[in-house]
C-alpha cells in the first residue's frame, strides 16, 4: 500500500506526459513541497535511530557519526543479549499467529457457509472484541494468570495473545473466505468429500494469499507487542526482544545509546520486511485497514 | 426430524469451539474478573493476595476522592482529543488529500516515511520519540538552530511531547483509511463541481468530505479506541511523570496494580477504562450497521 495504490486516472493522460507544470494538470508542486516537508517531520525521529547505531559515542542528539562503525552492532550481537530474545520473539509471534490463524479459519468456515440466526450476533460480538482496549485488561489478566498459575509461561502467553488477535483475525478471514465461491465446493460435495475436506483441499488453497495476510498481520502485532509479555513473562530467559531491550537499556543506569539503536534496528528489520511483503502482495486492496472496515 | 436437524446444525458449528474457548477464557474472563475484583481489596502480594475481602464500592469511592484519578481522566481525554481526534485524524486527512495532488513518486516516498513510524515495534518507536524529545535531542537541536528556546520537553511539557509522539506514531492509520476512501470518490463528481467554478477548498468541504463521512466516523472511533489503550509510548517517554503530569488511565492502572501492589484499586481504574472503551466500541458497531442499511 505504500506503493501508490492504483487509482482511476483523471483523464488517462498518455504515459510520460505527467511532468510538472503542465497547464491545468492536477499534480502541482505546492502539494509536492508540502508533502515533502511533512514527510521530513516523520523521518526525523527515525534518522536519529539510524545515525546513532553507527556512532560509537552516540547520545540523544542527531549527528553524523565522526567515524562510521559497526561496533554497536557487534556489541549487541551476543547470544544472551540479542539472539535469545529474538528467538523468544519468533517463538511467541509465530506460535500466536499459527494458533490465531487455525482458530480463525475454523470459526470463519461455518460463519461464511451457513445461514443462521447465530451468525450476525456472533460477528458483532467479535467486532466488539476488536474494540477492547487490551491495556485495560492486563491487570485482571495478571490476576487470572496468578490464580491459574500460568505466570511466566510462554505457551499461556501465546494463547492469551492469540485470543487478543482473534477477533480481528476472524473478521478478516471471514471476509477473505466470503470471496471464495461456494459453487466450487459443491462439486466436491457431490463427489462425496466432507465439509472439512472441502475446506482443506479447495477453500484454503484458493485463499492462501488472504491467509498469508492474516498470519503476517498477527505476527507483526505479536512481534511488536511490549506490554503483554512485559506483564506476563517474568524470567529473563523467556522474555522476547521487546521486553529485554527495555529491561536492559531502560533500567541499567548509564545507557549506551548506540547499542540501543543498533538493537532496535536489528529487532525492527523482520517486521519491516514482512510489512513490505504484505503491502506489495496486497497491491491496491489496502488489506490491513480495509479489513478493519468490514 | 426437527431435533435431528437441530443437532446437525449444532454439529456444523463445532469448529467454532476452539476460538470460542480462547475468547471466553482470555478475553471475556478477565473482563468479568476485572469488574468483580474491583469490589475487593485484592493485593499483588501478602495476605490480600490469597484471601481478598469484599469491600463493596470502596475502591470506586477512593477513585472519586483520589485527586490523581480526575487528573488522569482529564489527561486521557486530552491525550485522545489532541493526538487522535485532532492530530492523527486531521494530519492523516491532509496527507491523503495532498497525496492525490502530488506526484506519485513523492506521494509514495512520503507514504513510506509515515507508515514506517507505524509499522515499527512500539518499544522502538517509543525509544526514538524519547530521544527526539529529550533535552539534547533532535527537536531542541532544530529549535536551537532557529535560535529559539529549548525547553526540556519530557520534564516541562510531558503531555505535549507524548501527544506529538503519538501523532507521529499513529497518523499512518488515518492516512491509509482516507487514501482508500478518497479513491472511492468518483472523479466525475469533483470534475462537475470544478466546471461549476468550485475552488479546491470548496470541493473538499462540500463534496469530498460529505462523501467520505462514513470513513471519517469509522476512523475516529477506531483511532479513539487505539489511543485510549496507548501505554508503552507514555511509559517509556515519561513513565507518567513528572509527578503524574502525564499519567493517563492505562498508566495509572498499571502503577496502582504493579507498583503499589493494589490490584483491587488498579482493576477499578481498569474497569473505568473498559467502560469508556465499551461506549466507543458500541458506537462504532452502530455506525457500521447504519452504513450497511
Amino acid at each position: 500500500m505504500t506503493a501508490a495504490p492504483a487509482r482511476a486516472p483523471k483523464a488517462a493522460p498518455p504515459q510520460g506526459a505527467t511532468g510538472p507544470g503542465r497547464p491545468g494538470h492536477r499534480r502541482s508542486s505546492p502539494a509536492d513541497v508540502a508533502l515533502l516537508v511533512l514527510g521530513a517531520c516523520f523521518v526525523l525521529p527515525l534518522l536519529w535511530l539510524v545515525l546513532a547505531s553507527f556512532d560509537a559515542g552516540a547520545g540523544h542528539e542527531t549527528r553524523v557519526p565522526g567515524a562510521v562503525t559497526l561496533d554497536n552492532f557487534a556489541a549487541v550481537m551476543t547470544p544472551g543479549l540479542l539472539l535469545r530474545p529474538l528467538w523468544n520473539s519468533l517463538l511467541l509471534s509465530a506460535g500466536t499467529a499459527a494458533v490465531t490463524l487455525g482458530a480463525a479459519v475454523l470459526t470463519a468456515y461455518p460463519l461464511s457457509r451457513y445461514r443462521s440466526r447465530f451468525n450476525t450476533p456472533f460477528m458483532y460480538a467479535v467486532l466488539l472484541g476488536t474494540c477492547l482496549p487490551i491495556t485495560a485488561i492486563m491487570v485482571p489478566v495478571y490476576g487470572l494468570f496468578v490464580q491459574l498459575e500460568l505466570l511466566d509461561s510462554i505457551p499461556a502467553t501465546m494463547l492469551f495473545m492469540a485470543a487478543t488477535a482473534l477477533p480481528m483475525a476472524i473478521w478478516m478471514t471471514k471476509n477473505f473466505m466470503d470471496g471464495v465461491p461456494v459453487s466450487l465446493e459443491e462439486a466436491a460435495w457431490v463427489d462425496g468429500a466432507s465439509r472439512m475436506t472441502a475446506l482443506r483441499t479447495i477453500v484454503l488453497p484458493l485463499m492462501r494469499q488472504g491467509l498469508g495476510v492474516v498470519f503476517i498481520f498477527v505476527f507483526i502485532q505479536a512481534w511488536g507487542n511490549f506490554f503483554v509479555p512485559f506483564v506476563l513473562l517474568l524470567s529473563e530467559a523467556k522474555q522476547p526482544a521487546a521486553v529485554s531491550i527495555f529491561s536492559f537499556f531502560g533500567q541499567h543506569g548509564a545507557v549506551a545509546y548506540g547499542q540501543l539503536a543498533a538493537f532496535s534496528i536489528l529487532y525492527s528489520l523482520p517486521v519491516l520486511a514482512l510489512y513490505v511483503i504484505v503491502a506489495r502482495g496486497a497491491g491496491s486492496s489496502f488489506a490491513l485497514s480495509g479489513a478493519v472496515r468490514g | 426430524m426437527p431435533a435431528r436437524t437441530g443437532g446437525r446444525r449444532l454439529l456444523r458449528y463445532l469448529p467454532v469451539l476452539p476460538a470460542l474457548l480462547l475468547l471466553l477464557v482470555f478475553l471475556a474472563g478477565p473482563v468479568f474478573w476485572a469488574f468483580q475484583a474491583s469490589f475487593t481489596n485484592i493485593g499483588l502480594t501478602g495476605r490480600n493476595a490469597r484471601n481478598p475481602e469484599w469491600v463493596g464500592l470502596e475502591n470506586y469511592q477512593r477513585l472519586l476522592l483520589d485527586p490523581v484519578f480526575p487528573l488522569s481522566l482529564g489527561l486521557t481525554v486530552l491525550f485522545v482529543a489532541g493526538s487522535a481526534v485532532l492530530g492523527q485524524n486531521l494530519l492523516g486527512l491532509a496527507l491523503a488529500v495532498l497525496m492525490r495532488r502530488a506526484r506519485p513518486a513523492v506521494s509514495s516516498l512520503v507514504g513510506m516515511a509515515v507508515v514506517a513510524a507505524w509499522v515499527l515495534p512500539e518499544i522502538v518507536a517509543a525509544f526514538a520519540a524519547y530521544a527526539y524529545f529529550s533535552r539534547d535531542g533532535t527537536l531542541n537541536q532544530l529549535l536551537g538552530g532557529l535560535g529559539m528556546a529549548q525547553p526540556d520537553w519530557l520534564y516541562s511539557w510531558p503531555m505535549a511531547a507524548v501527544v506529538l509522539a503519538n501523532v507521529w506514531r499513529g497518523t499512518a492509520f488515518s492516512m491509509l483509511v482516507y487514501r482508500a476512501a478518497l479513491n472511492d470518490v468518483p472523479t466525475e463528481v469533483a470534475e462537475a463541481a470544478q466546471m461549476d467554478g468550485a475552488g479546491g477548498w470548496q470541493r473538499l468541504a462540500f463534496i469530498t468530505l460529505p462523501m467520505i463521512r462514513g470513513s471519517i466516523a469509522t476512523n475516529l472511533m477506531l483511532i479513539t479506541l487505539q489511543t485510549l489503550a496507548v501505554f508503552t509510548l507514555i511509559w517509556v517517554m515519561t513513565a507518567g511523570g513528572p509527578a503524574n503530569a502525564s499519567t493517563t488511565l492505562p498508566v495509572l492502572a498499571y502503577q496502582e496494580a504493579f507498583k503499589f501492589g493494589d490490584i483491587g484499586y488498579g482493576t477499578a481504574v481498569a474497569s473505568v477504562l473498559l467502560l469508556i472503551g465499551a461506549v466507543f466500541g458500541v458506537g462504532y458497531i452502530r455506525l457500521l450497521r447504519e452504513e450497511k442499511r
